[in-house]
C-alpha cells in the first residue's frame, strides 16, 4: 500500500531538465564545499612528519596538561594600606556632598565612594534648589573613568610637564600683555563667585582681557529679556508646585529648558490632593517630555507658537494682536488664555521660543497675572552665555584682532555652527590653550597650542551660585586620576597667587558669602543659602558687560506690547521648520563617550544610540518617508537629505506621533567624532544648523533618498490597544465624583474572574491557585509608582545601572531586543485622541470582521480591523509613562518554572535571583507576564566585543562591589536593591534599634526627585508605602493574572476638564 | 656556618650595648677586633661611671624599689621611653645621675618635669626647653598623679644595671637543636638497620632449620588440601556481587568527597611575605602570647563586611616601641619554626618606611602583598559586622584556633553547606537589641519556640547572601 505520491520540493522540479535539479542529483551541496581551504594542498600534508597517531598523542597530552594546570587555584593577593586614611574603612561607603557644574548640568549631589572610588551619584536632599540629579548627572560618574581622557598637559600633540606649561604660557601671556594684544577667556557658564573674582584678578593683571561666556545650547534670549526688565543677567525662577494652571508655549521645562530642574516642583502639583491638581496646557512642535505629561497638548509650528504667544498676551494682558492661526489652534489659545486669567496668581506661563520678544512677553504675562510660581527675585544664574559676544568674538578672531585665547569647558569646534570660522580665527592667535578632559574637536584642532588636561568635577574644587543667594560647593571625591589641573588653579598660577583653589574659595567665601557661618559645615552640606534680601555685589555675570557697548546695541527694555506685535508679525518662509532640541540622555553632547547615556533610550521615541529627524505622519506621507519593521522586529527607516541654510546632511527619520505638521525635530549633542570610542560616534551633528543660536530654523528643505537605516529601539509596540488595565487612568472629574468600584464609572475596579459562574474578585483567596504565605512578620517591601508624578525623566534608569552593575550591550544587541535595563520606562501613545477612546473602541468591537479586514479597507468594527487600527498612534496622542521593573510577585510565575530553583521568594517580598545557580534555561523569562527578566547572552565584562566601560580597568572602577557582575548564560533582573535593604537592616541591627520608615530605599526610589517612586515596608503600618497601598488609586499591573506583585501603581489622573 | 652565626650573635649584643652607652656612631663594623676593642674601651669609663652614679644616687635620693618601679615604668613610661634606646623620648637608664652629672639638675627638677613638663617649659627653664626642642617639640604627658615614692621607684628602676648579655647562649642552643634533630634521625636509622639485620637473621635461621630437616628426612607437616579462601570467595557469586557493589559505592563516596573538596582549600596555608605569628600576638600569655584582641587589629570587622587586613600603621602602634622580641621568644622562633622574628620586624619597618636610627618615618613605603587565605567567591556576600557585632559570633568559630596558629591557615571549609549548617543551629542573639524585639516576639509565637535560629529568621533564603 505504499503511496505513489510525489512530493515536490521546489518549483524547479516542475520544469523539465532543470539545471538545478540535475546539479542537486549529482551533488549534495549546490556549491562545492571548499575543503582545500582547510586541508591545504596535498603535498604539504604528505610531507608532514607528524603522523595521525602523533597528533592524537599531542592532543591527549596537552588536554591532560591543561586540565592539570587548571586544578591549581589562583593566588590572590591582599594589599592593605600602609597608612589607612581615617575616614576610609574597606567595605563601608562614604558620602560626600559636591556639585556638578559642567556648563549644561548644574546640580547639588551626593557622591557615594567605596574605598576611595566614587561609584554613584545621588540627590543631595539638603539642597533646596537643583537637588535633583537627572539621568545625565547620574551617569556623570562614569565620565571620571573615561579611558580616553587627556592624561596630562600636551603641546602640539606631545606630552609636556606642568612646569614647562607654566613657564611657556606665562611667557606667552606676558608677551601678549606687552604687545598690547587682547587675551580672551572663552568659558562655559561657571556661575561661580570665586571664579568670577579670579577672572577679574586675571583681568587686572593682564589688562586687555575679554571674558566671553559661551553656552553650547544658548538661553541668551531669556537672559537678555530678563536683563532688560530686571537689570540682572539671569533667568526667572519658576516654582511649578505653586501653579494650578500651567501654560507652556514651546518650553520643555521638564527637559533642559532654562537649565532644567523644574520637574520636582511640577510633579508635586500633579498629584490630586483634596480633589485638586494642576492643569497643564502645552503648545509645542516636537513631542517633548513636557508635552507628553500635559493634560492638553496642542501641536503647532514654531511660527504659530509665536503667534499663539502674542495672542495669549493680548488676551491676558491686553492690547491688540493680529495673529494668523488656524481655527482649532486659535480656539485652544483662547481657552488657555481664559484659564490663565481665571487662575490669576495661580497661573503661570512659560515659553521656550528663542526670541527676546517672546521671552519679554512671557515675563509680562506672568507679571500681569501676579503669578505665585514666578519669581524674579532669585534669578537662575546657571546660564550666562551671550550670543552677541560669542558672534563678535568669532568675527574678531577671524579678523586677527585676538592675541591669545584660553578656553575652558567649551568645545566650540563641535558646538559652533560656524566652526570653520572659529578654526580660521584660532590660527591667527599667538596663543591658544584649551582646558579639556578629552582630546575633543577643539582640543585636537591643529591650531591649538596647549591642551591643559582638566580634571573631572569629581576631582575638582569649585563653587556655584545656582540662583541668587543659593550657593553650592564642589569638592574632590577622589585624588586626581591623571596629571590634571583645573582652570581656576591655572588662573591662580598666572596671577602669581600662591594659594591653591581650595584656599582661594575658602577665603572668598569667608569674606563675602558665609557671613560668619562655618565653611566646613557648608562643605559638608554641600549647599549654603545666603541671605537673599541683602543686596550684594553683582555676581550674576562675570562676562564683560561692556560687550553691549562694544556692539553698540545695548539691550534696551522693549515694551511687551511691541514685543507681542513683533511676534505676531513673524512669518514662516517655507513648508518646514526645523526645531532643534536636546535629548534627555545626551543633552549638549559633552558626555557622548558615556555608554550608559548612549544606551539610555529616549523617553519619547524609546530609541537609543542615535539621533534622527522626527516628523509627523502626514509630512512623512508627503515626503514619502517610511518607517517599517523588519523580520527581527527592528525598526528601519529610509534616509532623507535635509538641507538647512544650504548645509546638507543625510539622516534617518522617525515618524513621531504628536509632531506638529510642518515642523521637524532634530536632537543636538550627537555626531561627535573626537575623543570617543568608535561605538559612541553615533548620529549626526545638529549644531551645524544651529545658526544664530536659534533652535528654530526656517530655511529647510528635505528629500527622501531611500536607503535603509537600522534603529535600536527598546520598545516597538507603541499603543496599548485599548488595554486600559495596563495603565489605568481617569479624569479628575470622574476621580472626584465616583467611587473606584462604581458600577458604571468605576475607575479602578479590581478585575473579576469566574468562580462557579459567579464573578469574584481576582484578589480573593478562593480563586487563588497558591497557598498564601504568612508575610505579616518582619519586613515586607513594596514599591509604589505614582503615574501622575512620574514625568518619564529616566534618572531612575541610570541610577539602577550604576547601583546594580547593569552591563551595556551596544546598538546591535539592543536592536535584537537584548537590552539589559532592569528598569524600563514604557511609553504608550493613545490610538484615538485619548486612551479612554481606545478602550471604548476596543470594547465596541463586534465579531471578527474578517471580511472587512481582508477585503475591505480596515474600517468596520470587527476586532481584526479594530486592533489593526489601534496599532497606529493618533496624530496628537495622549502619552503615558510607566516604569516597569521586576514586580516581585508574591505568586511569581517565574519561580515555579525554574528547573534548578535559581529564583525563589524571600519572606521580605523580594524575588531572589541566585546567579550562580542559574543554568540559563530562560523558562522564567518566558513565563514572566511583565517581561522584566534579562538574559546575559554574552559575557559583557572584559570582552573586547563589548568595548564599553566594563572592558577596561579604569571603567570597571565604577562597579558596585556589593553586587555581583553577572556572567554569560545567566538570567538577571531587578532585585529590589536587596543589597540596599539588607544594609539598612544591618545598620539598624548594629545600632540595636528598629528601622525608621524613610530608611528603606532602592536606587530608583532614591533617584526619583519627583516623588513618584516610594519604597518601604508595608508591615510598618505608619510607613508611606503602607498608606499608599490602601490608596484608592492603587492597582497592580496585570492584576487579573493573579500574581500579587509587590510593586504598586497609582492610577493616572488627568485634569482634562477645560475651564 | 656556625662560626658566622656566633659572630653575628656577638656582634648583635655588642651593637645593643654600644647603642646603650655611647652616642650613636656608624654601625659599619667590619672586623671583630675593632668591635671587641671598642667594647673594652667603652667599658672602663662606664664601670667607673656606674660606681660613681650608684654612689651619688644613694646619697641624695629617696630610696626607691626597682621592682615596683619596673611595673610603674611599664605602665606609664614604656610607650615612649626605653631604658637603653632613644624612642619617642630619650633613653632613661641612669637618667637621674646623668642629669646630675651633666646639667646639675636634681630630683626636684625631674619631679617637676614628670608631673608637668609643659609647665616647666613655659616657666622658661633653659634645659627643659632644650630637651623639648631636641625631641621635636613632642610634649610629654603630664603625670601629675605620680607620688614622690612612685617617682623614686621608677628612678630606682632606671638606675639598675642592664642585664649581662647572654652572648654564648644563642649559638649553643641552636647547636643543641641541630644535634638533637640529627641524633633522632640517627637513632631511627640505627633501629632500621637493626630490624633489617634481625629479619635477615630470621630468614637465615629458617633456611638453616629447613636444611637440617631435609637432611634428617623429617617432612614438614603439610597443610590440608582444602580450598583456599580466595577460591571459595571467587566461587561464591553472591559474595562477589556484594563486595563489588560495596567497593563501587565506597569508591563513589571517596570520589565524590574528593571532587567536592576541589576549590575548597581547607587548610590552605600559604607562605606570607612577613612571617606573622598570630600565636605571639593573639595567643594566651602562658603560650608566650600577648593576648591582643582580634578586633584591635581587625577593627573593621565591627563595622564593615571586610574584617580588613590591618594597615601597617596599626602594627606601628606597638612596634614603634617593640623593636625586638624577647630572647625566649626569639629562641623559640629559631628552634621551632626556623624564623628570626626580629628580622621579620625589620621587614615591617622596611615596608612602613620606619627609620630606627632617627625614630622617624622616611616616607618610602612598600605595601605588603599578603596572600589572601579566605577567598569567598564573588557571588557570595558575607558581612563580618553582621556576625561579629550583631550576632556576637567568636572569630574562632569560623577561623579556628587562630591564637595558636604560628602560620595562619584556612580552618573552615567555607562551603555553602557549612554556612547553612551554622545558620540552622545558631540561635539569634536578640538580647538588648530592639531591632529584634517585635520580630522575635511574633516569630517565636509562630514557631512556638523561645529561641530562634538564624534559619527561622530567614537566614537560609538565597537572596540573603547572593546578590
Amino acid at each position: 500500500m505504499s503511496s505513489n505520491k510525489k512530493y515536490w520540493k521546489s518549483v524547479e522540479e516542475l520544469k523539465e531538465n532543470s539545471s538545478i535539479v540535475e546539479t542537486l542529483k549529482q551533488n549534495e551541496f549546490v556549491e562545492e564545499i571548499p575543503t582545500d581551504e582547510f586541508l591545504g594542498d596535498k603535498n604539504t600534508l604528505e610531507s608532514s612528519s607528524t603522523t595521525r597517531r602523533d597528533f592524537l598523542k599531542y592532543v591527549g597530552f596537552s588536554t591532560a596538561a591543561a586540565s592539570l594546570a587548571a586544578c591549581e587555584g589562583p593566588v590572590i593577593k591582599s594589599i592593605p594600606y600602609v597608612v589607612q586614611p581615617e575616614s576610609i574603612v574597606p567595605g563601608v561607603a562614604n558620602y560626600y556632598a559636591t556639585t556638578i557644574a559642567n556648563g549644561f548640568d548644574f546640580a547639588s549631589v551626593l557622591v557615594k565612594t567605596r574605598e576611595g572610588r566614587p561609584i554613584k551619584i545621588e540627590n543631595n536632599n539638603l539642597a533646596k534648589t537643583n537637588n535633583s540629579a537627572n539621568a545625565r548627572v547620574n551617569a556623570s560618574v562614569l565620565g571620571l573613568y573615561d579611558s580616553l581622557r587627556v592624561q596630562g598637559p600636551m603641546k602640539g600633540g606631545s606630552a609636556i610637564s606642568w612646569e614647562t606649561f607654566d613657564a611657556e604660557t606665562n611667557q606667552a601671556l606676558n608677551n601678549l600683555m606687552t604687545a598690547g594684544k587682547e587675551i580672551v577667556l572663552l568659558t562655559q557658564t561657571y556661575a561661580s563667585p570665586s571664579t568670577s573674582k579670579l577672572i577679574s584678578e586675571f583681568k587686572a593683571k593682564y589688562g586687555n582681557v575679554r571674558h566671553v561666556v559661551y553656552d553650547a545650547v544658548s538661553e541668551s534670549a531669556a537672559l537678555d529679556a530678563f536683563e532688560a526688565k530686571y537689570n540682572t543677567r539671569g533667568m526667572a525662577n519658576y516654582d511649578f508646585s505653586k501653579a494650578m494652571t500651567i501654560v507652556s508655549v514651546g518650553a520643555d521645562f521638564l527637559g533642559d529648558w532654562q537649565g532644567g530642574g523644574f520637574d520636582a516642583g511640577y510633579a508635586q502639583g500633579r498629584v490630586p490632593k483634596n480633589g485638586k491638581m494642576s492643569r497643564h496646557i502645552q503648545f509645542e512642535s516636537n513631542m517633548s517630555l513636557t508635552g507628553a505629561n500635559a493634560d492638553k497638548r496642542v501641536p503647532l509650528t514654531p511660527t504659530q507658537q509665536k503667534h499663539a504667544l502674542a495672542k495669549l498676551h493680548s488676551l491676558v494682558v491686553g492690547g491688540a494682536a493680529s495673529t494668523d492661526l488656524p481655527e482649532h489652534i486659535d480656539q485652544a489659545v483662547q481657552k488657555a488664555a481664559s484659564e490663565l486669567k481665571r487662575a490669576g496668581s495661580n497661573g503661570v506661563l512659560v515659553t521656550g521660543i528663542q526670541d527676546v520678544n517672546a521671552q519679554t512677553v512671557a515675563l509680562a504675562i506672568n507679571e500681569s497675572l501676579g503669578s505665585k510660581a514666578f519669581d524674579s527675585n532669585t534669578p537662575i544664574l546657571t546660564r550666562q552665555g551671550n550670543n552677541a559676544s560669542v558672534t563678535k568674538l568669532v568675527a574678531d578672531m577671524k579678523a586677527g584682532r585676538v592675541g591669545g585665547i584660553i578656553m575652558s569647558g567649551v568645545n566650540p569646534m563641535y558646538t559652533l555652527p560656524n566652526a570653520s570660522d572659529f578654526a580660521e580665527g584660532l590660527g591667527k592667535t599667538d596663543l591658544s590653550i584649551v582646558f579639556s578632559m578629552k582630546a575633543d574637536e577643539t582640543a585636537s584642532l591643529e591650531g591649538v597650542d596647549y591642551i591643559a588636561a582638566a580634571p573631572h568635577y569629581l576631582e575638582s574644587w569649585g563653587d556655584v551660585e545656582f540662583k541668587k543667594g543659593h550657593y553650592s560647593l564642589m569638592q574632590p571625591t577622589i585624588r586626581p586620576l591623571f596629571d590634571t589641573r583645573q582652570f581656576q588653579d591655572a588662573l591662580l598660577k598666572w596671577t602669581d597667587n600662591g594659594m591653591n583653589y581650595r584656599e582661594y574659595i575658602k577665603e572668598a567665601w569667608g569674606s563675602s558669602i558665609l557671613t560668619g557661618s562655618s565653611f566646613n559645615k557648608a562643605l559638608q552640606d554641600g549647599v549654603y543659602v545666603g541671605s537673599i534680601a541683602t543686596e550684594t555685589v553683582d555676581t550674576t555675570s562675570d562676562a564683560d558687560s561692556s560687550i553691549d557697548d562694544l556692539l553698540g546695541e545695548s539691550v534696551t527694555a522693549v515694551s511687551a506690547g511691541s514685543a507681542a506685535r513683533a511676534l505676531a508679525s513673524s512669518k514662516s518662509s517655507g513648508d518646514l521648520e526645523l526645531v532643534l532640541y536636546t535629548k534627555t540622555g545626551m543633552g549638549d553632547g559633552q558626555q557622548a563617550n558615556n555608554p550608559w547615556l548612549q544606551e539610555f533610550p529616549d523617553p519619547i521615541t524609546r530609541t537609543s544610540w542615535d539621533n534622527y529627524l522626527t516628523m509627523s505622519a502626514k509630512d512623512a506621507e508627503k515626503y514619502q518617508v517610511k518607517n517599517y519593521h523588519v523580520a527581527d522586529g527592528g525598526l528601519n527607516s529610509s534616509f532623507v537629505e535635509l538641507t538647512v541654510n544650504g548645509i546638507p546632511v543625510t539622516i534617518p527619520v522617525i515618524i513621531q506621533p504628536g509632531q506638529a505638521q510642518g515642523s521637524i525635530g532634530l536632537a543636538l549633542g550627537y555626531g561627535r567624532k573626537n575623543g570617543l570610542k568608535p561605538e559612541m560616534q553615533t548620529g549626526k551633528n545638529a549644531y551645524h544648523f544651529y545658526k544664530d543660536f536659534n533652535t528654530t530654523q526656517t530655511d529647510v528643505s528635505l528629500k527622501d533618498i531611500g536607503g535603509e537605516h537600522e534603529f535600536a529601539c527598546v520598545q516597538l509596540q507603541n499603543t496599548l490597544m485599548g488595554r486600559g488595565d495596563i495603565i489605568k487612568e481617569t479624569t479628575l472629574e470622574i476621580f472626584n465624583t465616583y467611587d473606584r468600584e462604581d458600577h458604571e464609572h468605576g475607575w479602578n475596579k479590581v478585575p473579576k474572574v469566574s468562580l462557579n459562574h459567579e464573578e469574584v474578585d481576582v484578589t480573593s483567596p478562593e480563586v487563588d491557585l497558591w497557598d498564601e504565605f504568612d508575610r505579616s512578620i518582619g519586613h515586607h517591601f513594596n514599591l509604589s509608582i505614582d503615574l501622575n508624578s512620574c514625568t518619564g525623566c529616566g534618572a531612575c534608569v541610570i541610577a539602577c545601572h550604576a547601583e546594580n552593575n547593569v552591563p551595556v550591550v551596544g546598538k546591535e544587541e539592543i536592536r535584537r531586543s537584548r537590552d539589559m535595563h532592569w528598569l524600563r520606562i514604557d511609553r504608550y501613545y493613545s490610538s484615538n485622541d485619548t486612551f479612554e477612546g481606545d478602550v471604548k473602541e476596543k470594547e465596541s468591537a463586534d465579531g471578527l470582521g474578517l471580511g472587512n479586514f481582508v477585503f475591505g479597507d480596515g474600517e468596520g468594527d470587527g476586532s481584526l480591523s479594530t486592533f489593526a487600527r489601534l496599532e497606529d498612534p493618533a496624530d496628537n496622542p495622549q502619552v503615558a509613562f510607566q516604569p516597569v521593573m521586576c514586580q516581585h510577585c508574591n505568586h511569581a510565575p517565574c519561580e515555579t518554572v525554574c528547573p534548578v530553583a535559581a529564583t525563589s521568594h524571600g519572606r521580605q517580598g523580594q524575588n531572589h535571583m541566585a546567579y550562580n545557580r542559574c543554568v540559563g534555561t530562560r523558562y522564567c523569562a518566558n513565563n514572566c507576564p511583565y517581561k522584566v527578566r534579562r538574559f546575559n547572552w554574552f559575557l559583557y565584562a572584559q570582552n573586547d566585543e563589548f568595548d564599553y566601560h566594563m572592558n577596561d580597568d579604569l571603567g570597571r572602577m565604577v562597579l558596585n562591589p556589593d553586587v555581583t557582575v553577572r556572567s554569560r548564560g545567566v538570567m538577571e533582573k531587578c532585585s529590589m536593591c536587596i543589597q540596599m535593604t539588607q544594609k539598612t537592616i544591618l545598620d539598624a541591627k548594629r545600632d540595636g534599634r528598629p528601622v525608621k520608615d524613610d530608611e528603606f530605599k532602592t536606587a530608583c526610589s532614591a533617584a526619583c526627585s519627583s516623588g513618584a517612586m516610594v519604597f518601604g515596608d508595608i508591615n510598618n503600618k505608619d510607613s508611606k508605602v503602607a498608606k499608599l497601598k490602601k490608596d484608592d488609586r492603587m492597582y497592580h499591573l496585570l492584576e487579573s493574572v493573579g500574581t500579587k506583585p509587590n510593586v504598586q501603581y497609582q492610577t493616572k489622573v488627568r485634569n482634562t476638564k477645560e475651564a | 656556618m656556625l662560626f658566622l652565626h656566633e659572630i653575628l650573635q656577638t656582634f648583635f649584643s655588642i651593637a645593643i650595648m654600644k647603642k646603650s652607652y655611647q652616642s650613636l656612631e656608624d654601625n659599619s663594623t667590619n672586623n671583630m677586633i675593632q668591635v671587641i676593642y671598642r667594647q673594652l674601651a667603652s667599658k672602663i669609663p662606664y664601670l667607673g661611671l656606674v660606681i660613681l652614679l650608684t654612689f651619688t644616687t644613694s646619697l641624695n635620693a629617696q630610696e626607691g624599689d626597682p621592682a615596683k618601679g619596673k611595673a610603674l615604668f611599664n605602665t606609664n613610661c614604656a610607650s615612649c621611653h626605653n631604658l637603653d634606646r632613644d624612642m619617642t623620648g630619650p633613653k632613661l637608664r641612669y637618667v637621674e645621675s646623668r642629669l646630675e652629672e651633666d646639667q646639675g639638675l636634681d630630683r626636684e627638677w625631674l619631679t617637676k618635669w614628670i608631673r608637668n613638663s609643659a609647665g616647666l617649659i613655659k616657666s622658661g627653664d633653659a634645659y627643659a626647653n632644650q630637651v623639648f626642642n631636641e625631641w621635636n617639640q613632642t610634649p610629654m604627658t603630664a603625670f601629675a598623679a605620680l607620688e614622690d615614692q612612685d617617682i623614686a621607684d621608677i628612678l630606682a628602676w632606671t638606675a639598675t644595671d642592664p642585664p649581662e648579655p647572654e652572648t654564648p647562649d644563642g649559638p649553643v642552643v641552636v647547636d643543641g637543636g641541630d644535634s638533637n634533630g640529627i641524633s633522632n634521625k640517627l637513632i631511627l636509622g640505627a633501629l632500621a638497620v637493626l630490624f633489617a639485620l634481625l629479619a635477615m637473621a630470621l630468614v637465615l635461621v629458617r633456611r638453616t632449620l629447613n636444611r637440617f630437616a631435609e637432611e634428617k628426612g623429617i617432612e614438614a607437616a603439610s597443610k590440608d588440601k582444602s580450598i583456599s579462601i580466595w577460591k571459595a570467595f571467587v566461587q561464591n557469586q553472591f559474595l562477589v556481587l556484594v563486595t563489588a557493589i560495596f567497593f563501587l559505592l565506597a569508591s563513589a563516596y571517596f570520589v565524590y568527597g574528593y571532587l567536592s573538596q576541589i576549590g575548597t582549600d581547607q587548610g590552605y596555608e600559604p607562605v606570607q611575605p612577613i612571617h606573622y605569628s598570630h600565636r605571639i600576638h593573639a595567643g594566651a600569655a602562658e603560650d608566650g602570647g600577648n593576648g591582643i584582641d582580634c578586633k584591635y587589629c581587625h577593627s573593621s570587622a565591627r563595622v564593615s563586611k571586610h574584617s580588613g587586613i590591618p594597615s601597617l600603621n596599626i602594627c606601628m602602634n606597638c612596634h614603634k616601641t617593640i623593636y625586638q622580641v624577647s630572647p625566649e621568644t626569639q629562641k623559640q622562633g629559631l628552634e621551632e619554626f626556623g624564623k628570626d622574628y626580629n628580622a621579620e620586624i625589620q621587614k615591617l619597618y622596611k615596608a612602613v618606611g620606619w627609620d630606627e636610627a632617627t625614630q622617624s618615618y622616611t616616607g618610602e613605603t612598600e605595601p605588603v602583598r599578603w596572600i589572601r587565605i579566605h577567598n569567598l567567591p564573588d557571588f557570595a556576600y558575607f558581612n563580618h559586622s553582621q556576625h561579629v557585632e550583631v550576632a556576637g559570633v567568636q572569630c574562632q568559630t569560623c577561623h579556628g584556633p587562630v591564637e595558636t596558629m604560628e602560620v595562619m591557615y584556612q580552618h573552615a571549609p567555607l562551603t555553602m553547606g557549612w554556612c547553612i549548617n551554622c545558620h540552622r543551629e545558631t540561635e539569634v542573639n536578640v538580647k538588648d537589641n530592639s531591632y529584634y524585639t517585635k520580630i522575635h516576639e511574633q516569630l517565636s509565637k509562630k514557631y512556638g519556640v523561645d529561641k530562634l535560629t538564624a534559619a527561622q529568621m530567614g537566614g537560609l533564603e538565597c537572596g540573603k547572601c547572593h546578590y
